[in-house]
């Protein structure tokens, strides 16, 4: 098995990122998954959006597309539909994903197309200096909610689910030896794969909110987040503030890019 | 020589686009423009191309460059409201060299306006649509026959020197059926996009330009592993915060296409050597000032037309010439007068430029157009 | 051999890995930059390449013995 940081451009290290910042190891842990599967590194491609999470394609050594904010998934889209031999793993943050990009997430889950999303959930807009995001928790502190979000955040995992996501799991940047094997196994299912890894920003999101620094972040994680199997035993008032990670959902339905090689198939042979 | 068919513009350009390699379409409905998509629906499997309805214009816009990134020639069609969604990442287009093509049928705006009925309010959009410094090329025809070929032009263009072109068609052109003779395949000039010519191992950089000003960015899972972005960049593709290499890469984006300006500037002149007044026209406008001028040189009239298929970069020097020689300039468009604030520029005061805009829904007839010409005549005869 | 590997340009002082090593064989120095205090105690678990952010400390790989 290669090195991870073989997969790293290692010339433009050390990275942008806030001392403590997750990014780095949600980064680490897509990269043990593309080593895990020994994907061929010329025909791997990452697609990201704009964001302090989406700086991470330049980071790492393959084709990488650092596309603009919120489009990330139609891009990956393009590049899959135009290759389909290609990997394509695409990189994105909780604005990036469920705010400007919302409604291509949910019609790349809807097309099953075969792309591997990995969520980098900090629950913050990281990079323009903490205002709140679709994922940040009622009553959480951002610059453009100083009083505290009134709004419900979403479940991404859910709404990939409702929307048609043929593989979707969560992990936690403290739980990084188990998050390259739940992007592994995205990147196997020919189909959308949605991860949501959950990611300290300790600069724009944990000390607005009081929550200590990065270690004390990542501490809150291990304690909040519970195997899928020992969460659903939990009682509901167990279930209070903690929240199930693991393998969520895994679903059969036509890749994309297969079908409509299908489509093409009978279009060159004349029929409809 | 094919048959003779009976066929719309829009239909012309999806054929002309798939003559010149289009493999690659993404697009979201909108009137004028969907034929342009139902065409390709049909068409692009057929010959091992794909076909994509996206969940919006940006969504389009999105996946026909990462499409083209993934090596395959690529378009987009859309109209209005359509064309106002994809600026950002026509810009997104430009400043990373990605070869693109975005057919908009033009109608009445702002907003959702007159939905089919024609116009051409979007010349300076097409212009100056996204944000910051860049070039761009737009090509308007104004028959059906030429649908095809500013459709081949425009991909040879995207593909040639690595940026957004522009069709910009309007609902006249893009919905009239004339019978057309369609060239042969082997008369149709295809440009095939550039690969690199050294490996990474000799120095090979995506973003390094070459003598023309264009760099060869490698298609991806080529196995040069380069990095796109839509930050400024360096010859590398990564992103620098350097001043100067900002006013580098901007000033190249600009003078890859000012260096071939000539080159890629189409128009046609009629009756222009010995005329007093000309009319400068572009698109399904020029149709009726053709009908127009044709007549008054029927009346022994000195009346000579400019028809511009190039839009943008425009034609200052042919505008220039013809300011030199005429005693005035009429500017029929269907807008509030846009590409009349470009002709009084070229002409620079060495003529007298009028606009004659026209926003009502209705295309403009030839009387109106003879009425101008004759007052006109008329004014500079004083 | 030394048990870790340490890319002081790399780290960015986050205290991540001297919270979660569980043999309290690591420290900050003054400029805010890791370094092993107790480098005998090292079990080489790899808890802190593990969390480590910025990809400034490995665990060597373990001697044969
Ligand atoms: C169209 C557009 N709108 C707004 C921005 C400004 N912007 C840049 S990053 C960002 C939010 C990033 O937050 P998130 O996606 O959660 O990623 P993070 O930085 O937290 O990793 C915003 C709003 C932009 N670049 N483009
Ligand atoms: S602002 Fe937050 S997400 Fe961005 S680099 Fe800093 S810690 Fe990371
Ligand atoms: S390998 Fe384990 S024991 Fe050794 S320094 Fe790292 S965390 Fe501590
Ligand atoms: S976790 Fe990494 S960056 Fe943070 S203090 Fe330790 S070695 Fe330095």
């Amino acid at each position: 098995m290669k090195d991870y940081e073989e997969y790293f451009r290692t010339n433009r290290l050390p990275h942008i990122w806030c001392p403590g910042c997750g990014n780095g190891i949600v980064m680490k842990s897509i990269a043990k998954a593309i080593a895990k599967l020994d994907l061929d590194q010329d025909k791997t491609v990452i697609v990201s959006g704009i964001g302090c999470s989406s700086r991470a394609s330049g980071y790492m050594d393959f084709d990488t597309l650092h596309t603009a904010h919120g489009r990330a998934i139609p891009f990956a889209t393009g590049v899959k539909l135009a290759n389909p031999e290609l990997n394509v793993i695409v990189i994105t943050g909780d604005g990036d994903c469920t705010a400007i990009g919302g409604n291509h997430f949910i019609h790349g889950a809807r097309r099953n197309i075969d792309l591997t999303v990995v969520l980098f959930n900090n629950n913050i807009y990281g990079m323009t200096g903490g205002q709140a995001s679709p994922l940040t928790p009622t009553s959480k502190k951002a610059t453009t909610a100083p009083y505290g979000v009134v709004d419900r955040p979403f479940d991404p995992c859910q709404l990939a689910q409702a929307a048609g996501a043929t593989y979707i799991a969560r992990g936690t940047a403290f739980h990084a030896a188990q998050l390259p094997d739940l992007i592994a196994k995205g990147i196997q299912n020919k189909g959308f794969s949605l991860i949501e890894a959950i990611t300290p920003c300790p600069i724009s999101y944990g000390r607005r909110n009081k929550l200590g620094d990065s270690p004390a972040m990542l501490k809150l994680m291990s304690e909040s987040a519970v195997p899928l199997t020992a969460y659903g035993k939990l009682a509901p008032e167990q279930q209070e503030g903690k929240f199930p990670i693991g393998v969520l959902h895994e679903s059969h339905f036509g890749e994309y890019s297969k079908e409509y090689s299908h489509v093409i198939e009978r279009a060159e042979g004349g029929q409809k | 020589m094919s048959q003779p068919k009976l066929m719309q513009g829009n239909e012309a350009c999806a054929l002309g686009a798939l003559a010149a390699g289009v493999r690659f379409f993404g697009g979201y409905p909108i009137t004028p423009s969907t034929e342009i998509a139902e065409q390709l629906a049909e068409q692009l499997p057929k010959v091992g191309g794909t076909f994509i309805q996206m969940e919006d214009e940006i969504a389009s816009m999105a996946v026909i460059l990462g499409a083209s990134l993934a090596g395959k020639k690529v378009l987009t069609a859309t109209s209005g409201p359509g064309f106002s969604l994809k600026q950002e990442l026509i810009g997104y287009a430009a400043i990373a060299e990605i070869p693109c093509v975005i057919a908009n049928v033009q109608r009445v705006g702002p907003s959702t306006g007159q939905p089919t009925s024609p116009a051409q309010g979007d010349v300076m959009q097409a212009r100056w649509g996204t944000h910051g410094d860049h070039p761009m090329i737009a090509l308007s025809p104004w028959t059906v026959r030429e649908s095809f070929d500013v459709a081949v032009k425009a991909v040879n263009y995207a593909e040639r020197f690595r940026t957004p072109v522009i069709i910009l068609l309007d609902e006249v052109v893009g919905h009239m059926r004339e019978k057309v003779v369609l060239p042969a395949d082997n008369e149709i000039e295809i440009y095939s996009r550039r690969q690199p010519t050294k490996s990474r191992e000799e120095g090979y950089q995506p973003f390094t330009p070459e003598a023309d000003l264009v760099p060869n960015p490698a298609d991806f899972g080529t196995g040069y592993r380069i990095h796109v972005t839509g930050l400024v960049h360096d010859d590398t593709g990564f992103p620098s915060g350097s001043p100067k290499i900002t006013e580098q890469c901007i000033k190249r984006l600009h003078e890859k296409i000012d260096c071939v300006k000539d080159e890629i500037t189409h128009y046609d002149e009629f009756f222009m050597e010995d005329a007093e007044i000309a009319v400068v026209t572009y698109g399904g406008t020029a149709r009726t000032a053709y009908a127009a001028v044709e007549e008054a040189r029927a009346q022994g009239k000195k009346v000579g037309m400019i028809r511009l298929m190039t839009i943008w970069p425009f034609a200052d020097k042919v505008i220039k010439q013809a300011a030199a020689k005429c005693k005035a300039l009429l500017v029929p468009e269907m807008n509030y007068g846009q590409l009349v604030m470009e002709i009084e520029r070229a002409a620079a005061g060495q003529t007298k430029v009028v606009s004659m805009p026209k926003y009502n829904t209705e295309i403009f007839t030839p009387n109106e157009i003879s009425g101008a010409i004759d007052q006109l005549l008329s004014e500079v005869a004083k | 051999m030394s048990k870790l590997i340490i890319r002081t340009n790399r780290c960015k002082g986050c205290n991540v890995c001297v919270t979660f090593c569980p043999k309290k064989v690591l420290a900050l120095d003054t400029l805010g930059k890791i370094y092993a205090v107790d480098e005998a105690s090292c079990i080489q678990c790899g808890q802190c390449e593990l969390r480590c952010p910025d990809f400034a400390i490995r665990v060597a790989p373990k001697e044969a013995k």
